[in-house]
């Protein structure tokens, strides 16, 4: 590998971790918290995958820096502006309705990744992605359940489930843009071209929120910066609350 | 035969099982008060479970590595698990799980009492794993041998997580025993505040206890309170010492001639004053629990009218 793709890959390794750690926390602040005892489970379920899933990308990110870092150096050790995730993941809990279709958008999202990155070059992340794409084959399946449910259910959940739609709408654009770093990558056939993939994204986000009687938004509003560390203010308060007791005590094992 | 004549046969029968270490089964006869006694320790059983969920919760956020994070996470999953077992256990004695929330939120039916004491650092989750569920195990152990058929089945299932529960606590109190003298202060912190609460899981003294005599005679519980406690206090001196950490109780002794540890005194009137519901955490835990439940029902709802709408569709079509 070249420095330029090693480090590139690393970068992008990151971004993938930041994804996963970030959603994977949001979810967890469901925990106790569901509308029944089963989304208790079943959040604490799609938790643990996204946490499972950074530490496997932090854990190669630590592998490929090759600096002494681990993989917790990276959740733990970097502020929000070092931070590369997306926007979307960092928005926060909201209600039921804000966290199913933020999983719904995340969850059609990486169906599309997740088999694309199963054909990348490097062998270390087309595994992590085809562990990953069986669990988002079944939230996929949950979150899609529950959009159809939420969206034709009573006037309340749809009501609520058109108002999440539509303030989420603005952060998906940048899901499907790319910079410098991750062209060169797609190049190379070890990162993911997600620009050729909005369109069968909105295709299939389209026909589940039709099918549920919500309304697909218009496109004019899109707010981005979570790849180049631009974020909203959510992701200060999240790491901070992340972060406090790693910080609090530095260098310890635990 | 009248009605008496065929109730004490049906009496008879049912203790001749009993006695005979058959397990009662949902379709069995059985005596009202030994139903009612069994709903009562079962939902009390899977609301701990649920209760127990927010303390831990409150750590979640805060775990301080990624692998710590995962095995909390992993952990309060199996607890949520087990009251769903355990309401369904609940539900074959012909109770519904609506009625057993609603029994929880008035405050009538009880949960464990440990989960009314803050969970205030990380140590506390090595504490709560390693005493509150290794006391739970005590208990549940002794459980795989209950009277009531889908309890005791239950209790099998839930007693190989619980002991992996224990261990993911027990290992988190020996990092930090390990670690820095911060680490160690922490650990020692926790156990201090944990300890106590922790004898007290098992209940009132026998002399004491208001449904251990019927209880044990019916076979639902098959150790005595102090019994329980004995063997929990007696496991974790060893452990304690294991730690290098100072032990809570001052008048922990080991006596000889009983081949046990005979220890100091527990503060009764702290036991019956959180049990009355004036702990650090009794309003805070069920109003938690209660604005979860409100907030829900939106959801449920939905889900509800969601199904209707399915199942009309479905009859037109037919």
């Amino acid at each position: 590998m070249s420095n330029d793709i090693k480090s590139a890959t690393l970068e992008y390794t990151t971004r993938l971790g930041d994804d996963s750690i970030v959603l994977g926390h949001r979810i967890s602040e469901w925990v106790s918290r569901g509308p029944f005892l089963e989304e208790d489970i079943a959040y604490a379920n799609v938790a643990l995958d996204y946490v499972g899933r950074a530490r496997m990308f932090f854990g190669y990110a630590a592998e490929l820096a090759s600096d002494g870092r681990t993989e917790d150096d990276f959740a733990y050790m970097r502020d929000d502006r070092q931070y590369r995730n997306l926007l979307l993941m960092e928005m926060p809990r909201g209600d039921f309705a804000y966290s199913q279709v933020r999983q719904l958008f995340v969850d059609v999202y990486y169906s599309l990744v997740l088999p694309e990155l199963m054909d990348s070059k490097d062998d270390t992340l087309a595994a992590i992605a085809a562990k990953a794409i069986k669990e988002t084959r079944y939230h996929l399946r949950r979150s899609r359940d529950w959009v159809l449910r939420l969206g034709d259910g009573t006037e309340e959940s749809h009501q609520r489930a058109q108002k999440a739609v539509d303030s989420l709408w603005g952060y998906t654009h940048e899901m499907f843009e790319m910079d410098e770093t991750e062209s060169v990558l797609a190049d190379n056939d070890i990162g993911v071209d997600t620009t050729k993939l909005r369109d069968e994204w909105l295709r299939q986000v389209s026909s589940i929120l039709t099918e549920a009687t919500l309304e697909v938004p218009e496109d004019g509003w899109a707010v981005r910066g979570g790849r180049i560390g631009y974020h909203t203010e959510n992701l200060g308060h999240l790491l901070t609350e992340m972060q406090f007791v790693h910080r609090s005590y530095p260098g310890c094992q635990w | 035969m009248s009605y008496e004549k065929q109730v004490s046969l049906q009496e008879q029968q049912f203790m001749d099982k009993i006695n005979a270490e058959e397990k009662i089964e949902p379709k069995d006869w059985m005596p009202e008060k030994y139903r009612k006694n069994l709903i009562r320790q079962i939902s009390q059983h899977a609301h701990s479970e649920v209760i127990g969920m927010q303390p831990e919760g409150n750590f979640l956020t805060r775990a301080p590595s990624l692998r710590r994070k995962a095995i909390l996470l992993s952990k309060i999953q199996d607890e949520a698990g087990h009251g769903l077992y355990l309401y369904s256990a609940a539900e074959t004695l012909g109770t519904t799980r609506e009625e057993m929330i609603e029994a929880l939120q008035s405050g009538k039916a009880k949960y464990a009492s440990i989960f009314n004491y803050p969970a205030l650092t990380w140590g506390d989750m090595g504490a709560i794993g390693w005493l509150v569920d290794g006391a739970a195990i005590v208990n549940q152990v002794s459980l795989q041998r209950t009277s009531y058929g889908p309890y005791s089945r239950g209790m099998i299932r839930i007693c190989k997580e619980e002991s992996f529960h224990q261990r993911q606590g027990y290992d988190i109190m020996l990092s930090l025993v390990n670690g820095t003298p911060e680490q160690k202060a922490m650990a020692q912190d926790s156990l201090n505040r944990f300890y106590w609460p922790a004898l007290m899981m098992f209940g009132p003294h026998d002399s004491e206890s208001a449904h251990s005599a019927k209880s044990m005679e019916w076979k639902i519980k098959r150790e005595t309170n102090d019994d329980l406690r004995q063997k929990f206090i007696d496991q974790t001196a060893s452990q304690i010492e294991f730690l290098g950490l100072e032990h809570p109780d001052k008048d922990l002794k080991w006596n000889e001639e009983r081949g046990h540890y005979d220890s100091g005194e527990i503060d009764w009137e702290e036991f019956y004053n959180v049990i009355a519901g004036n702990g650090h955490c009794n309003r805070q835990r069920l109003e938690h629990h209660i604005q979860a439940h409100e907030e829900g029902a939106w959801v449920r709802e939905a889900l509800a009218a969601y199904n209707a709408k399915k199942q009309a569709k479905k009859t037109k079509a037919a």
